[in-house]
């Protein structure tokens, strides 16, 4: 910089501003990622406080609000039935979409002619992921509950809507999976003599679980928080009511959450917290399972 | 995806040949359970344009397609006109109802404009962090962290916006300007909107940005550009369309957004300029409607197959265009 051409050169660019520029775009980057990351802290903070508000000035005991089930009486509401729901409604719907969601992404991966009803099957896809999940649940009331299906508002037509919402997630993360499986796998099959079925039960599909898994155990957790689609089936805050199967009156943990966050008296949204935790409690199991998976099959096919 | 070459074996074997034919009967297996995404779409039409007919005709959707196909006259209940440029909307009013969507429309509207202020700068600003200045150990926490924030489902979202938000934000910054607020009101759905939608758009503008060539940062670096230069004159206009195609998706998301804003903004219908009034969106009023008990073939039954479909048909198209920008980004760098 010192010899005279280059001070001509760059004689109109002050260096020092340019840096100056960029350290202060650099600090401004930062905090903006560290805001979300705020938001989240202040967020979890915020139930737990409310939560143990719950337990210090209202005296509500852990072991009796997992134990008892929701009641008009704040004093002796419970998540029990609530949660016996919300986990019957995630079983039923892991069952009916994990096998579809799986087998369709198997057609659409190892299968699928490049034909146009297989785009557009594909971009039809990818609009059901983006369809609002309220949309599901209406779709269900209508043809479910009202429509020329009356099966009333039980807990199988609560677990279908939450099936319509997860399958596309499903179908979307297992064909990511599969994707991730080298081809080099397959020919090594095919080679031997296998037929293309048998390349993708014996090898393809061994190789993808775990990423199938972990997709799948997310898309479950997403489930497993909806509120709008049940709220639109009927799913009721659980008055004194634990369901036993498919067939009872739907309720959730979620929409049980979304009552007691209505009503007026302070118990009852220290109640919500509470609940809140609950929900936030197995929704981290669940992540932490999907993260497990992960990093432990990661590297095996690399 | 698979191989070109089919693993076509010829041989006299009748082992070959079962397996061969087993091959062709998974093939069908597997049709079926992706014909099932296929029937979902029908169902979702289906039932939407039946009833939304039902509301605007008082007909089935077939008899009234036929009416309209056979050039007889179809008495129409409620007129498009008033649906969409009425005077307002109060579906059971015993006298006089209401049947403008206007209002509804318009609390969407107002939530999602202000969730795009929160979401746009701030998950832009995070996916250039993310792909240009972060180190590989921020990185490593970051990442985790706005896939959590996006999990959080959004009943805690409006949990936190009626608990926290309205209480500690929204009502001294109301109290400074000398208004009234409600528990309720537009601010806080669309601050905690805005929230659950950074990751969606610092996720996919992230991806975009990183799949910018690094030939075009080393150009730009070799003419003495700083990263300022290149984050902001080179790597933002190279991306474009993937971060655009993120806005899309968030804006997407928030207009299909329900528990969260049916908590934080309201169930009153109005056509408001104030963000601390409440409101009531397409999908806060769906929620209403059907936990009021909505007797099935009433108009207001009906009313939420309506809103329903004209929601369905707002974010089908930001969806379609959004799926448009995402293939011409996937197709510029390859």
């Amino acid at each position: 910089m010192s010899t005279p051409p280059m001070d001509e050169l760059f004689g109109d660019i002050d260096l020092e501003w340019e840096h100056r520029k960029n350290r202060a775009f650099r600090s401004l980057c930062f905090l903006s990622s560290i805001l979300g990351l705020a938001a989240l802290a202040l967020l979890i903070a915020d139930v737990l406080w409310e939560a143990y508000r719950g337990v210090s000035e209202y005296d509500i005991g852990i072991i009796h609000f997992i134990t008892s089930t929701g009641s008009v009486n704040p004093d002796r509401a419970g998540m029990y039935g609530a949660l016996v729901g919300s986990v019957l409604l995630i079983v039923l719907a892991s069952i009916m979409t994990f096998f579809i969601g799986v087998g369709a992404a198997i057609y659409l991966e190892e299968y699928a002619p490049d034909t146009r009803l297989v785009r557009l099957i594909d971009a039809n896809l990818a609009n059901l992921a983006g369809v609002p999940s309220v949309v599901y649940g209406l779709v269900c009331f209508g043809l479910l509950i009202n429509g020329p299906l009356d099966l009333g508002r039980i807990i199988l037509v609560g677990a279908i809507a939450l099936a319509l919402v997860v399958l596309p997630i499903i179908i979307v993360s297992a064909m990511e999976a599969l994707r991730a499986v080298p081809d080099s796998v397959r020919n090594g099959s095919y080679a031997i003599g296998a037929t293309r079925w048998q390349t993708i039960r014996r090898v393809v599909l061994p190789a993808a679980m775990p990423g199938i898994m972990t997709g799948t155990i997310l898309a479950i957790a997403n489930a497993w928080g909806q509120t709008a689609p049940l709220l639109m089936v009927g799913a009721i805050a659980s008055a004194r009511h634990v369901p036993t199967g498919p067939f009872d009156d739907i309720t959730a943990l979620t929409v049980t959450i979304f009552d007691w966050a209505f009503r007026f008296q302070d118990q009852f949204h220290v109640l919500a917290a509470m609940g809140i935790v609950g929900l936030l409690v197995v929704l981290l199991g669940m992540n932490m399972v999907a993260i497990y998976i992960r990093s432990r099959y990661e590297k095996e096919l690399s | 995806m698979s191989t070109d070459t089919d693993p076509e074996i010829t041989s006299a074997d009748g082992r070959v040949a079962a397996d061969q034919r087993r091959d062709r009967l998974v093939q069908g297996g597997l049709f079926l359970c992706i014909s099932f995404t296929l029937l979902t779409t029908l169902a979702i039409f289906w039932v939407l344009f039946n009833e939304a007919t039902h509301f605007f005709f008082d007909g089935r959707f077939s008899d009234v397609v036929v009416s309209l196909l056979t050039g007889e006259s179809v008495s129409q209940r409620i007129t498009f006109v008033e649906f969409f440029a009425g005077e307002r909307w109060d579906v059971t009013h015993s006298i006089n109802p209401g049947y403008w969507v206007g209002p509804l429309v318009w609390g969407t509207f107002l939530i999602t404009v202000g969730a795009a202020f929160v979401s746009i700068p701030i998950g832009t600003l995070t996916a250039l962090y993310l792909s240009e200045y972060a180190s590989q150990d921020v990185r490593k926490y970051l990442k985790p962290g706005l896939e959590i924030l996006a999990g959080i489902p959004t009943i805690v979202y409006g949990f936190f916006a009626i608990s926290f938000i309205t209480p500690w934000l929204i009502r001294p910054a109301a109290e400074l300007l000398g208004v009234q607020t409600r528990s309720a009101n537009v601010a806080a759905g669309a601050i905690v909107v805005g929230i659950m939608t950074i990751p969606i758009v610092a996720s996919i503008s992230e991806d975009a940005m990183s799949s910018v060539p690094d030939d075009l940062r080393n150009g730009a670096y070799a003419l003495g550009a700083t990263k300022f230069d290149v984050s902001l004159g080179v790597v933002l206009p190279a991306s474009v369309s993937g971060v655009f195609a993120a806005y899309i998706l968030a804006i997407s998301r928030a207009i299909g957004e329900t528990m969260a804003v049916t908590i934080a903004a309201g169930f009153t219908p109005q056509i408001a300029f104030s963000p601390f009034v409440e409101i009531q969106t397409m999908t806060a009023y769906m929620v209403d409607a059907v936990r009021g008990e909505a007797v099935v073939g009433s108009i207001r039954y009906q009313s939420l197959f309506a809103v329903g479909l004209l929601l369905f048909i707002i974010t089908l198209v930001m969806n379609l265009l959004n799926n448009k920008l995402k293939e011409r980004y996937r197709e510029e760098y390859r």
